[in-house]
């Protein structure tokens, strides 16, 4: 279709935009991260199935930690579109607080969960319930700490002034990836602290 | 030239067209696109040519490697009660001949061809992310040799390559053999998810201006329908290895009968391995849709079923998977792999063989070694496929089950949909990649040593099946009835080793002597072959338009969409460039600045290469050498580029 392609208009220059290549890359990442989590999900889903009832701990889960932090996880997630937001109207300071709020309040929700941590019965290592638990909050709290410090890093490019309305594909990024982050733990959440009392 | 200049910094710009003189692209273009050289260039080179070059060659070791632990185990089998291999030697030769053709060889070597093609088919520059690119390669061969290292120290894994649980427990196994191998693969599974969500977004963004979906080569389906199934598959068995080494070195209990489940193993593992099949044969199949026609001297028949068709065994691929997923108990899982996934794939591949043997009968076919391979390629997969099928009904299932028969459906499936393809392959685009071709001769022969040495080491190994003979055994008495046949597997399998050799020598000779090809030696219609052999760094000087599937046959085919233009295009060199375009009709909508040659992703891959052996030996202060060096490497990576900032800097300050 040479003839209605339009060859002669012009044509933005990548990295400005949700369009980028960049961005579908994280996309991607998403996907086969999010496949990670349900495949960890299935494996605690398919214990519990197997070994019924007496597989969870007698303690029901406390939400003495878990709930503040996962107050505290999900609304990071507006703090920092609302960051993004700053940096696409030029307004950085919004920016700074966003990016950096949302940056400081994913480590919070780090300490609360080792808080919590600390408070369990049980070890990786007692039971296999313990095995589960750990294991798949661990692997969320390092994706946790992988998105703080991507929220750093472009908090600290736009302090330098690296990014604009027209130049923040990174800043998308970083805060795509922080959304997902804060979606899993949904899941984890239900998963481990929800689903015993509903059963 | 028309530019929207910020203050002297640009954010959009009408792209230039120009018109190739007499096929000499501008010199701008060669001193932007100029690779650094030395040491320092080689490794930190990102064109997609020099990578896919490399991962082909790369795979062939690792085929000649495997291959010759195969010969090893056939010298031991050709004969009752031959002790040459201890049965601990013979475990960690099967299990490292198949994890190498599975995983080293199979996978890689296609990664391969596409990386190399994919730009070229598409009209593109360059892949859309070409650091990551690098990155793939090299952490595959960082974890080839890290998977190597424990068996060239006799603590190679040892328990077949889907390593079933319990016995690759440590209370069975307390070598490092099994956690050589779970690091080794999380480490390689990095890799292929890398180079998966390459291709995905190269496809979506790259395509050159009018390539529309229903305009691309059915290779690229092939690799896209992969790269989707492994985003999705390959996080499966990584988990499934990373929860084993939990499982073995910090005492959690995934897998152990304490609350944990053994059986989750073989879930998560084939999980994986369904969609994993179809990721080894479908860019091989594309392949031969793509090069067979041209030796038929038309276009492929039923070109939008055979695409729909490789996206529908996926699908179905999923399916499966799912149904897995619910028949819990099922006591044979394992075999499931290749007879379930033979079952399922006939549907859509059905529709593929009929579309080959179609254009076979309705054209003129060209008898080179290509076509040779690719055509025998079809036998092979009917052969496959009929012994797929047979495995598929339960009865028979558990008859065969562990035996030979499996043995030899598993090659006729591997060896028949990727080994031949590939093979006819090299003879296709060896000529585009070092502009010689290889000798014709020397290639008949290469073909039918293989071919005849092939069938004649694994035909008879579905009768030894059916005689009984159980697969994985190091050694066998006499008087069995298995002696005569079991000498000729081996004596097939060394004729076919020859063929390989001869494959080898081919290569070596005519990257010297062959004849100089030209840049379209076969008379093709893809837009690789509008590029110079080799192409040029930056494969078009012109970024071509395209206006239909066939952009060099379309005055043969007297095409009604109109012309292709392919000497004048987007000129784009203002940088290392190339055009951006719509997803799914190819409309041009965006600029995509390419990144230069980095020490970045290699340095990445050495610090996960040191993570990995730290972890495997818990040297913890290496493990955190490597954590440390995957930091450095991401920022470096990560930092916005200088000609970046610019813009809105200007715009801020304006
Ligand atoms: C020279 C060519 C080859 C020969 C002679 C050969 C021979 C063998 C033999 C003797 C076994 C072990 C059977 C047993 O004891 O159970 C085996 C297993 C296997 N081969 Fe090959 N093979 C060849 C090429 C290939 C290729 C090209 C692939 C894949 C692309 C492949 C994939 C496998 C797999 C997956 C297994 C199963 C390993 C396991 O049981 O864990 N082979 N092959």
């Amino acid at each position: 279709m040479p003839d209605t392609l339009v060859l002669d208009r012009p044509l933005p220059i990548a990295e400005a935009r949700y369009n980028s290549t960049a961005w579908l890359g994280v996309l991607c990442l998403i996907a086969t991260e999010g496949s990670l989590f349900a495949y960890l999900l299935f494996s605690y889903a398919y214990a519990v199935a197997q070994h019924g009832a007496d597989f969870l701990p007698t303690l029901r889960p406390s939400f003495a930690y878990s709930l503040p932090g996962s107050v505290v996880l999900v609304s990071s997630s507006f703090v920092a579109m609302w960051g993004e937001r700053g940096i696409r109207a030029d307004r950085r300071g919004q920016a700074l607080v966003g990016l950096g709020g949302a940056a400081a309040m994913g480590a919070l929700f780090v300490v609360l969960e080792l808080l919590e941590w600390r408070s369990e019965s049980f070890t990786l290592s007692s039971r296999a319930y313990g095995s589960f638990f750990f294991t798949i909050t661990g692997f969320h709290m390092a994706h946790v700490v992988v998105g703080v410090a991507c929220l750093t890093a472009v908090t600290a490019w736009s302090a330098l002034g690296y990014f604009g309305p027209r130049r923040h594909a990174h800043v998308a990024n970083a805060v795509t990836y922080w959304h997902f982050v804060d979606v899993v733990w949904v899941f984890v959440f239900t998963a481990f602290y929800l689903a015993p009392y509903i059963a | 030239m028309t530019m929207t200049r910020g203050l002297g910094w640009e954010d959009a710009r009408i792209p230039e067209q120009a018109r190739l003189a007499d096929g000499h692209p501008g010199a701008r273009l060669d001193a932007i696109w100029e690779g650094e050289a030395g040491v320092r260039g080689w490794f930190s080179t990102v064109d997609h040519k020099v990578i896919g070059i490399r991962y082909i060659v790369t795979a062939f070791v690792f085929l000649v490697l495997g291959g010759l632990e195969a010969l090893v185990m056939r010298v031991q089998l050709a004969g009752p009660d031959r002790h040459l291999l201890t049965p601990e030697a013979y475990n960690q030769l099967f299990t490292m001949h198949g994890l190498t053709m599975i995983f080293l060889y199979a996978s890689p070597v296609l990664t391969g061809f596409s990386n190399y093609l994919w730009p070229l088919l598409l009209g593109s520059r360059d892949m859309a992310f070409p650091r990551l690119n690098a990155f793939s390669y090299w952490v595959y061969i960082a974890s080839g040799l890290f998977l190597y290292s424990g068996f060239v120290v006799g603590h190679g894994p040892n328990d077949g390559w889907f390593n079933y649980v319990p016995f690759a427990q440590r209370a069975y196994s307390p070598g490092v053999n099994i956690d050589i191998y779970a690091l080794g693969l999380i480490l390689l599974g990095i890799s292929t998810t890398a180079g998966a969500a390459n291709f995905v977004v190269t496809f979506l963004r790259t395509r050159a201006p009018g390539m529309s979906i229903n305009r691309v080569p059915i290779m690229v389906w092939g690799t896209l329908t992969a790269s989707v199934a492994n985003l999705l598959a390959v996080p499966s068995v990584s988990l499934a290895f990373f929860l084993l080494w939990l499982d073995r070195q910090f005492g959690t209990h995934f897998y152990d009968g304490s609350g944990g489940q053994p059986l989750l193993w073989q879930h998560l593992f084939w999980l994986f391995g369904h969609p994993w099949v179809y990721a080894i044969v479908l860019p091989a199949m594309g392949m031969v849709s793509d090069a067979l026609p041209v030796f038929c001297r038309r276009p492929l028949v039923g070109y939008t079923a055979v695409a729909l068709g490789t996206v529908g065994t996926m699908a179905l691929g999923f399916g499966v998977w799912v149904h897995h997923m619910f028949a819990t108990g099922i006591p044979n899982l394992g075999l499931a792999l290749f007879s379930g996934a033979s079952l399922v794939i006939t549907i859509p591949s059905a529709v593929a063989v009929f579309a080959w043997t179609a254009t076979l009968w309705t054209g003129r076919p060209v008898v080179t070694t290509a076509f040779l391979f690719f055509a025998s390629m079809i036998i092979l997969f009917v052969i496959g496929g009929v012994s797929g099928v047979m495995t598929a009904s339960a009865a028979v299932d558990w008859q065969l089950t562990d035996t030979y028969f499996v043995v030899a459906h598993i090659h006729y499936v591997l060896i028949g949909i990727n080994v031949f393809p590939v093979v006819g392959a090299i003879y296709y685009w060896f000529p585009k990649m070092t502009g010689r071709l290889l000798d014709e001769r020397l290639g008949q022969w290469n073909f039918w040593v293989m071919f005849v040495g092939f069938n004649a080491g694994f035909l008879p190994m579905h009768t030894l099946g059916l005689l009984g003979m159980p697969r994985r055994i190091y050694a066998y008495p006499a008087g069995m009835g298995w002696d005569t046949q079991n000498l000729i597997v081996s004596l097939g399998s060394g004729m076919f080793a020859v063929g390989v050799l001869l494959l080898l020598v081919n290569v070596v000779v005519s990257l010297r002597r062959g004849r100089v090809a030209g840049a379209d030696p076969w008379g093709a219609p893809t837009l690789e072959w509008s590029t110079p052999s080799p192409p040029p760094v930056y494969n078009f000087a012109v970024i071509p338009i395209v206006a239909s599937r066939h952009p060099l046959w379309e005055d043969a085919l007297d095409e009604s969409d109109g012309r292709s233009r392919l000497t004048d295009g987007l000129l784009l060199d203002h940088g290392r460039e190339t055009i951006g375009t719509s997803p799914l009709d190819g409309e041009p909508d965006l600029i995509l600045e390419l990144p230069g040659d980095s020490l970045a992703p290699v340095t990445l891959s050495g610090g996960m290469a040191l993570l990995g052996i730290g972890a495997t030996y818990r040297l913890w202060w290496l493990a955190a050498i490597g954590a440390g060096t995957i930091v450095v490497a991401l920022a470096d990576w990560y930092w916005p580029r200088r000609s970046h900032i610019g813009a809105d800097m200007a715009i801020a300050h304006a």
